[in-house]
């Protein structure tokens, strides 16, 4: 089976049903998308099929043929997409482990809404952290975004 | 089990905390002869934490783990400011956990809890610095043949101003590793601090954001296989038969066999494939003759032991409790129930062996390096100074990954299983993880109180029933005490010269485990809603009830202040709006919560605000402070809404994320941090932030609706988040 993944086309030998994370992190050997909970409930394997953020532990890889995949490692190649950058900026981050995904569900959120309300965020980021790290995720989209005061006025 | 080492087991002592004090470590800095004599790489090292390069970077080392609460930061930080390093040019690197074993654990202790990588650290990591910084310059006054008392060293510059001359630190390099180890250096005074303090970007935080953030789970090796596991649902249960025809006959399926006679594994050529495998095979399990045991078994335990006249006395007792009470206008008594918790972290438990004839290499997310290093000593029967620990990131730790690294042993054992030098990853699912944890204790507590006619407290009790993670671990228990499930009754901040306090273990099968904050994650639930119960009865405001009890220079009473100022505490919330307020004395730190809120008629509660105040005496990085207090405010309010780990025949019930739920972004409410450093000690900061949001909370849902929850979570009492 062919995949599109990160602007590269590769040649997998895998079972159609195998979830698309385990083929991008054992096969294809990119470790950025991540592994936590297998039943697509936390969303730290999301990565872009055709720039829409799905749950790849539970996505069959088949269903991802034909498709542009991308993954954390292609999102800029140099942590330079803004997202990334707000990121640091925002020093989100506790742990890291489930902030691939959640910046891939950021980047497609921006992508569709480049001024995302409170309830859009609300609505887009499902994704579990257990540092929790939401009010800086927040903080960074709305930077991004240009409109960061806008939260705390609504909120208090 | 097929043994490849023949290393012999050498004596190997076990070297607790108490034993490896900063003191010894501080004046034991070996020269860069000893650290190359001992195996190490010393080539541009001035002593155990600094190197220097030609370059002038200064790389600083760094002993404990890192797994989100950002000490790699800012226990560098501490070195750099005695060292009076330019930040710019310190580069963070990790102790090498082998030199380490292999120089009597020179670096101190290697392991990450308790919030005390900064409090534990801070006095030979700044006299590693200053150390470092006196070599520097005493090299220089040589090399300028001047006096030594004439340099100042500034932000990376050395620098004779009598003779105009100055230096990076590179060029001194060579020459401060040679000089002797200063027998006495002189620390700074705090206010010359100017590294601690700053608030300076988490250096793991890059690699976080492209993906290139290196996990336990991420460990790649040329020839690995993989393992999954099905181990006993009910603990202490065994393997009595299994049939692994089916799991044998899938694609990539290497090999099938059991590890400590509890756990059924498969070793594949990848990890959903064993996965997979494992999950087919049907296991025939002796249950050790707990298959009967249910939550409610367990709680009738507990409740028996609120009653039982064999406790231990808590070591602040004073005066005559009962008499106090006696004599008191009205007496308020109140029992409090706090469940089992699992960790969670979102990285799985897993690790990666590889076992050689001369050496075995482990690759596992920690924070207990030397724990991995005596788990394969004492699984595999090898010398401690050929076990070889690869440091990285781990993907959450709240406790799960330090007391207890059966994730490790178990790979050992599965490589043990596997043709030398082939190495495995062992990898668990979510619903092994949430099911095969050390639970945060079961926990019953019963507060009793009088009060005099002028609103006083004249008489405290309290019965602490709860499991106890160092007795289930065999520790002594002196006195019968457990300091860990008694922490937050044992030095009370208010002002009750009468009181009784108590503890008793209550043992069941339920593994017990370090959770986040541990006892003070559940203590503050009883003990400051206790304190707002008693306002309540007396008629008086919560926060002003509690400064009429507490000391005039307490600093609990300083923190308090200062959120309830925050907060606006005497001045009217919004109509519809009300408030909960607590404080606690954690991990050597003061924190204080308020909470204001709303409840609409469903029971949907809606945060408006929560202020989180911290006293940490030095602070050295304050953002990541705050982050830090964030992050413990999600971790409370989660407990608090949902937490529950249910014990049904003997099992573990919940599994994953959709019935074990965690707070998400919609349900995050503003948290406003109140940073306060009076000087003086050094307190904790990973875990304080926790201790006081849930009883805030609680005591603020009691001012909304009039119910005061005693048990937890609060979704069994009606309340989901708005």
């Amino acid at each position: 089976m062919e995949l599109y993944v990160n602007n590269t086309l590769h040649e997998v030998d895998v079972e159609p049903d195998m979830p698309l994370l385990w083929v991008i992190r054992d096969i294809l050997n990119l470790k950025g998308t991540k592994f936590a909970c297998g039943i697509a409930q936390c969303g730290a394997c999301t990565v872009h099929l055709d720039g829409e953020p799905v749950r790849s532990c539970s996505f069959p890889v088949s269903a991802a043929e034909g498709k542009a995949i991308t993954t954390i490692e292609g999102l800029s190649g140099n942590a330079s997409h803004p997202v990334q950058q707000a990121w640091i900026r925002h020093q989100v981050p506790q742990c890291g482990y489930c902030q691939s995904g959640q910046i891939m569900t950021a980047v497609a959120l921006l992508a569709k809404k480049p001024q995302p309300t409170d309830a859009d965020i609300n609505a887009a980021m499902t994704n579990i952290c257990r540092c929790g790290t939401y009010k800086r995720m927040r903080d960074a989209i709305h930077d991004v975004a240009g409109n960061s005061t806008e939260f705390y006025q609504a909120q208090v | 089990m097929n043994k490849p080492l023949s290393l012999s087991r050498r004596h190997f002592v076990l070297t607790s905390a108490a034993l490896t004090g900063g003191f010894a470590i501080g004046l034991n800095l070996p020269s860069k002869a000893q650290l190359a004599s001992r195996g190490g790489s010393a080539n541009n090292s001035i002593n155990l934490w600094v190197e220097i390069a030609a370059d002038d970077t200064v790389t600083i080392k760094y002993a404990r783990c890192e797994m989100g609460q950002g000490s790699m930061t800012s226990a560098p930080q501490i070195v750099a400011d005695e060292l009076d390093a330019n930040w710019d040019q310190v580069h963070i690197e990790y102790v090498d956990v082998n030199q380490h074993i292999r120089m009597n654990k020179a670096w101190g202790d290697m392991v990450t809890v308790g919030s005390q990588t900064i409090r534990n650290s801070q006095e030979y990591l700044r006299q590693g610095g200053a150390s470092a910084r006196a070599m520097l310059v005493a090299a220089a006054a040589d090399a300028w043949d001047v006096d030594a008392a004439e340099i100042t060293v500034n932000n990376g510059v050395i620098r004779h101003a009598a003779s105009g001359r100055e230096s990076g630190f590179g060029a001194f390099a060579e020459a401060a590793a040679a000089q002797p180890v200063p027998k006495n250096v002189t620390l700074k005074d705090p206010a010359d601090w100017h590294i601690i303090g700053q608030p300076h970007p988490r250096v793991d935080i890059p690699p976080s954001v492209d993906g290139s953030q290196v996990y336990g789970i991420d460990t790649d090796l040329p020839g690995m296989v993989y393992a999954a596991i099905q181990q006993c649902p009910v603990f202490g249960g065994s393997v009595i038969s299994y049939d692994d025809r089916k799991a044998r006959s899938r694609r990539g399926v290497i090999d099938v066999f059991t590890v400590d006679n509890n756990a059924v594994v498969v070793v594949a050529d990848n990890w959903w494939r064993a996965n997979k495998a494992v999950q087919e095979i049907e296991v025939n399990w002796d249950t050790a003759g707990n298959g009967d045991v249910s939550s409610a078994s367990i709680l009738a335990e507990f409740r028996a032991n609120l009653d039982t006249p064999d406790a231990a006395a808590l070591p602040n007792n004073s005066g005559d409790a009962d008499s106090a009470m006696a004599s008191a206008d009205q007496v308020i008594e109140a029992e409090y129930f706090t469940p089992f918790l699992s960790h969670s972290p979102m990285e799985p438990m897993g690790a990666t062996v590889k076992i050689d004839s001369d050496r075995v290499d482990i690759w596992a997310s920690t924070q207990a390096p030397e724990g991995l290093v005596d788990e394969m000593v004492n699984t595999l029967d090898v010398a401690p100074e050929s076990v070889y620990v690869h440091r990285v990131q781990a993907g959450g730790g709240f406790g799960r990954r330090g007391g207890s690294s059966d994730y490790a042993r178990q790979a050992a054992l599965v490589a043990a299983q596997l043709p030398q030098g082939t190495p495995v990853k062992l990898l668990w699912t979510r619903e092994e993880d949430t099911q095969h944890d050390y639970y945060r204790p079961l926990a019953m507590y019963r507060c009793k109180a009088g009060l005099d006619s002028d609103g006083n407290i004249k008489g405290w009790k309290t019965r602490i029933a709860s499991g106890s993670i160092l007795g289930s671990r065999g520790a002594p228990l002196r006195g019968g005490l457990d300091f860990l499930a008694t922490e937050g009754f044992t030095r009370l901040p208010y002002q009750i010269a009468d009181q009784y306090q108590d503890f008793k273990m209550t043992e069941n099968h339920v593994p017990l485990g370090f959770w986040r904050t541990v006892g003070w994650s559940q203590t503050p639930f009883a003990r400051e809603q206790f304190i707002d119960e008693l306002a309540v009865a007396a008629g008086k405001d919560p926060y002003h009830f509690r400064l009429a009890h507490m000391a005039e220079d307490d600093l609990s009473r300083h923190i308090l202040t200062q959120v309830a100022n925050a907060i606006g505490w005497d001045q009217a919330p919004p109509v519809g709006h009300y408030r909960g307020i607590a404080t606690t004395e954690p991990y050597g730190s003061y924190t204080a919560a308020a909470v204001e809120l709303s409840v609409n008629d469903a029971g949907q509660i809606k945060i408006h605000r929560i202020i989180q105040g911290i006293n940490t005496g030095h602070m050295v990085n304050p953002d990541n402070v705050s982050a830090q207090l964030e992050g413990s405010t999600v971790w409370a309010l989660t407990a608090a809404m949902w937490g529950e780990i249910t014990i049904e025949n003997g099992r573990v019930k919940e599994g994953n994320f959709h019935d074990y739920p965690m707070l998400r972004m919609s349900q995050m409410p503003v948290v406003e941090t109140v940073l306060h450093a009076t000087g003086g000690f050094w307190g904790g900061v990973g875990e304080p932030g926790q201790a006081p949001i849930l009883p805030a909370f609680c005591n603020a849902i009691y001012a909304a609706t009039g119910t005061r929850v005693r048990s937890l979570p609060l979704q069994h009492h009606g309340f989901s988040f708005a």
